[in-house]
C-alpha cells in the first residue's frame, strides 16, 4: 500500500533520467575525433604506397633486374647489383641472427635459473634499442678497421646483430608457450634435456620463431644506415663476401638525394620493390603464427 | 657381450654429458649478445677517445662544429635531436592512442583487424622510403605553403629576412621562413612524427585490450558514456603502459637517422625559425663519418654515436621497466 502512494516522479527528473546535452555531444565529438585520428594514421601508409606505385611501376622493367646503374646522367640501367647484393647481405645477417637469436631465446627460455641470464635478457632488451646507425660505427671499428677495407661480410655483420634481440625476444616468447607438461613428457621418457629441446620443444614452437624471424628480416631489410659504413656500396654485382657491395636501402638513399632524374626514377622503383618485399615478408611471418585449429 | 649390456645400463651418464655440451653451446651462443653490448661500449669509446680527452664533457654544451678548424661541439645537434624528437611526440601520440582506442574499442572485428595490420605495416616501412617520399612528395606541398606565408605577409616577411640575416629571430618570425626550400626542420618532424606513430599505436591498442573487462562494465553499469568509460576508466588504468610505449617510441626518434638525414638540411645551428634547416646527432653521423678522415673529426662523429648509445640504453630500460610493470602477470 505504502508503495501506491509513493509520488510518481516528476517529469522533469524523468528528463534528467537520460543523457544530458553537453554528455551526449561530447561522446559523439569524442568518436568522431578518434575515427579522425585513426584515418590520419592509416593515411600515410596509403599514400606512400600509392605514390610509389604511380612513379615507380613504370620503371620495373627488364632492365631493372638486370642490369647495373649507368653512369651518372646517362639514361638506362638498373638495380642488379642492389637486389644480389641485398641478397647476399641479408643471407648472411640471417644466419648470423638465427644462429644467435635462436640459442638466446633457448637460453632464457630453458635455462632461467642460470645466473647469467637476468642480464643477458636486460643486455638484449637494451640492444633492440639501439639506433641502427651506431651498430654501424660498432661494425665499422670490429670488422672494417681491420680488415682495411669494406665489405659485405661487415653488412651481414650489422644487420644480423640488428637482428638478434627481435628474434631472441619471439622465441623466448614462443617457447613459454609450449606447455611445461610436453618437457616433461619427453624426460619422462627417458629423453636427456638437449634432444627434449632440439626434437620436441623447439619443432612445437617452429611457426612462433619463424615469425620472429621474418619479423626480424623484414625489419633490417630496409635499413642503410648501418651499411653506409660497412656495405658501402658498389656498381658491379658481387658475391664476395668480402668486397664491398650495394643494398636497395643503400641506392634507393642515393637515389633520392642525387640530383640526376634517372637516379631518382631508379629510387622511387627500389623502393616500391622493396616495400612490396618487405609487405609480402610479413603477411608471410603473420600467416605463419596463424593460430591452428 | 657383457660390456654392451654394462654401456647400455650406463647409458643415463651419456645423456648428462651431451646436456652440458648443448648448455655450453646454447649459453656461448648467447653471450654473443652481452659481448656485442660490451664491444660497442668499448669500440666507441676507443674510436672517440681523442675527442673525449680534448673537450671533456665541455663536448656536450658547447655550439660548434667546425672541422676546418679542428672545434666540435654538439650542443646545437643535441638540442636538434631533442626538438625534432619531442615535437614529433607531441604530434603523434594523441593520434596513435586514438587510433588503437578506434581498434580496441570502437570498430566491428571486420574492420579492427585490417586497420590494426595496417598500423603495423606502417612499423614496416623502411627509414629511406620514408625519407623518399618526404622529398619527393612532402617537400614540395611545404614549399608551396612557405611560398604562401612569405607572399600573404610581406611586411612580416621582410622584417624578419632583416632579423635573420643578422643572425636574430623574434616570436612571429619564428614561423617565417627565410629560404623557400621546403626542407627544414618541420619536414623531419612531420616525418618522424608519421615513422614512431606504429610504435606508440601498438603498445598502447595491446595495454587498452589488457583492461578489465569489469572495469568498463561497471563504468557502463553507472550510466556513462562511450567516452566517459574510456577517459575515466580505460585511459587511466592504461596509463603507465602507454607511457611506455610512448618512451619506446621516443627512443625510436632519437635514434632515427636516414629519413631525417635526407629532408632535415644536416646545417649544425640553432634554429632560427621552424622551417630552418639543421641537425640531430644520428643524421650528422650518417653525413659525415665517410668524409671525416681527420683524427679529431672523426673522434668526435663517433662521440656522437657513443652519446646517442647511452640515451637510447636510457630510454629504453625506462620504457621496459614501466611496460612490465604495467603489464599484469598471468595475462
Amino acid at each position: 500500500m505504502a508503495v501506491s502512494q509513493m509520488k510518481p516522479p516528476q517529469p522533469a527528473s524523468l528528463g534528467r533520467a537520460g543523457l544530458s546535452g553537453s554528455r551526449k555531444t561530447k561522446n559523439a565529438v569524442m568518436g568522431y575525433l578518434i575515427g579522425l585520428g585513426t584515418i590520419v594514421v592509416v593515411a600515410p601508409l596509403i599514400l606512400i604506397f600509392g605514390f610509389l606505385l604511380i612513379k615507380g611501376v613504370g620503371a620495373l622493367d627488364a632492365n631493372f633486374f638486370l642490369h647495373t646503374p649507368a653512369p651518372e646522367g646517362e639514361k638506362g640501367g638498373g638495380l642488379a647489383n642492389a637486389i644480389t647484393g641485398s641478397l647476399l647481405i641479408l643471407s648472411m645477417a640471417a644466419a648470423l641472427g638465427i644462429l644467435v637469436g635462436v640459442a638466446g631465446g633457448v637460453f632464457l627460455a630453458e635455462y632461467p635459473r642460470h645466473r647469467l641470464m637476468p642480464i643477458t635478457r636486460m643486455l638484449s632488451d637494451v640492444l633492440s634499442g639501439i639506433p641502427a646507425i651506431v651498430m654501424g660505427l660498432v661494425v665499422y671499428a670490429l670488422v672494417v678497421r681491420p680488415m682495411g677495407h669494406f665489405s659485405a661480410l661487415a653488412g651481414g655483420i650489422a644487420l644480423g646483430l640488428l637482428m638478434v634481440p627481435i628474434v631472441v625476444r619471439t622465441t623466448e616468447e614462443v617457447l613459454k608457450l609450449v606447455p611445461l607438461s610436453v618437457r616433461e613428457a619427453g624426460l619422462a621418457l627417458g629423453l636427456p634435456q638437449w634432444k627434449v629441446i632440439l626434437s620436441i620443444v623447439l619443432p612445437a614452437a617452429g611457426s612462433g620463431i619463424i615469425t620472429g624471424v621474418l619479423l626480424a628480416l623484414s625489419r633490417v631489410a630496409g635499413e642503410a644506415a648501418p651499411l653506409l659504413f660497412t656495405a658501402f656500396g658498389s656498381n658491379l654485382v658481387n658475391f664476395n663476401p668480402l668486397n664491398p657491395t650495394s643494398a636497395l636501402p643503400l641506392e634507393i638513399f642515393k637515389g633520392a638525394t642525387s640530383a640526376y632524374d634517372e637516379n631518382q626514377r631508379l629510387a622511387q622503383a627500389g623502393a616500391l620493390l622493396l616495400i612490396t618485399l618487405i609487405f609480402i615478408t610479413s603477411m608471410l611471418a603473420r600467416f605463419a603464427n596463424r593460430p591452428r585449429r | 657381450m657383457n660390456e654392451t649390456v654394462l654401456r647400455r645400463i650406463n647409458r643415463p651418464r651419456l645423456s648428462s654429458k651431451g646436456d652440458g655440451v648443448f648448455r655450453r653451446v646454447v649459453v656461448g651462443l648467447s653471450m654473443v649478445i652481452a659481448l656485442t653490448f660490451v664491444l660497442s661500449i668499448v669500440l666507441l669509446g676507443v674510436q672517440s677517445w681523442p675527442a673525449i680527452r680534448q673537450f671533456g664533457l665541455g663536448f656536450l654544451s658547447t655550439n660548434v662544429w667546425n672541422p676546418p678548424k679542428n672545434e666540435f661541439g654538439a650542443l646545437s645537434l643535441m638540442i636538434g635531436t631533442l626538438l625534432t624528437s619531442l615535437l614529433a611526440l607531441i604530434i603523434s601520440v594523441p593520434l596513435a592512442i586514438a587510433s588503437a582506442l578506434f581498434v580496441a574499442e570502437y570498430a566491428p572485428k571486420w574492420l579492427a583487424n585490417p586497420v590494426g595490420y595496417l598500423v603495423e605495416l606502417l612499423a614496416a616501412v623502411p627509414s629511406v622510403v620514408y625519407g623518399l617520399w618526404a622529398l619527393f612528395a612532402l617537400k614540395p606541398l611545404f614549399q608551396q605553403f612557405q611560398t604562401w606565408l612569405f607572399l600573404s605577409n610581406p611586411g612580416l616577411a621582410a622584417q624578419c629576412t632583416d632579423l635573420f640575416n643578422a643572425g636574430k629571430t623574434s616570436l612571429p618570425c619564428f614561423f617565417m621562413p627565410q629560404v623557400l626550400v621546403g626542407q627544414g626542420f618541420l619536414l623531419a618532424v612531420t616525418i618522424l612524427a608519421i615513422m614512431i606513430l606504429p610504435f606508440t599505436a601498438s603498445v598502447a591498442r595491446d595495454v587498452i585490450r589488457l583492461v578489465p573487462a569489469d572495469q568498463r562494465e561497471a563504468m557502463y553499469a553507472l550510466g556513462a558514456t562511450k567516452w566517459e568509460v574510456i577517459s575515466l576508466a580505460i585511459l587511466p588504468y592504461a596509463r603507465a603502459g602507454i607511457l611506455g610505449g610512448v618512451i619506446l617510441a621516443l627512443g625510436r626518434a632519437l635514434g632515427e637517422t636516414l629519413a631525417v638525414a635526407m629532408v632535415i638540411g644536416n646545417t649544425p645551428e640553432l634554429l632560427k625559425n621552424i622551417w630552418a634547416p639543421t641537425a640531430t646527432m644520428a643524421s650528422m653521423i650518417a653525413n659525415e663519418f665517410g668524409d671525416a678522415r681527420e683524427g679529431l673529426h672523426r673522434a668526435s662523429v663517433v662521440g656522437l654515436g657513443l652519446t646517442l648509445f647511452f640515451v637510447s640504453v636510457v630510454v629504453n630500460l625506462v620504457a621496459r621497466t614501466l611496460i612490465v610493470r604495467m603489464t599484469p602477470k598471468g595475462l
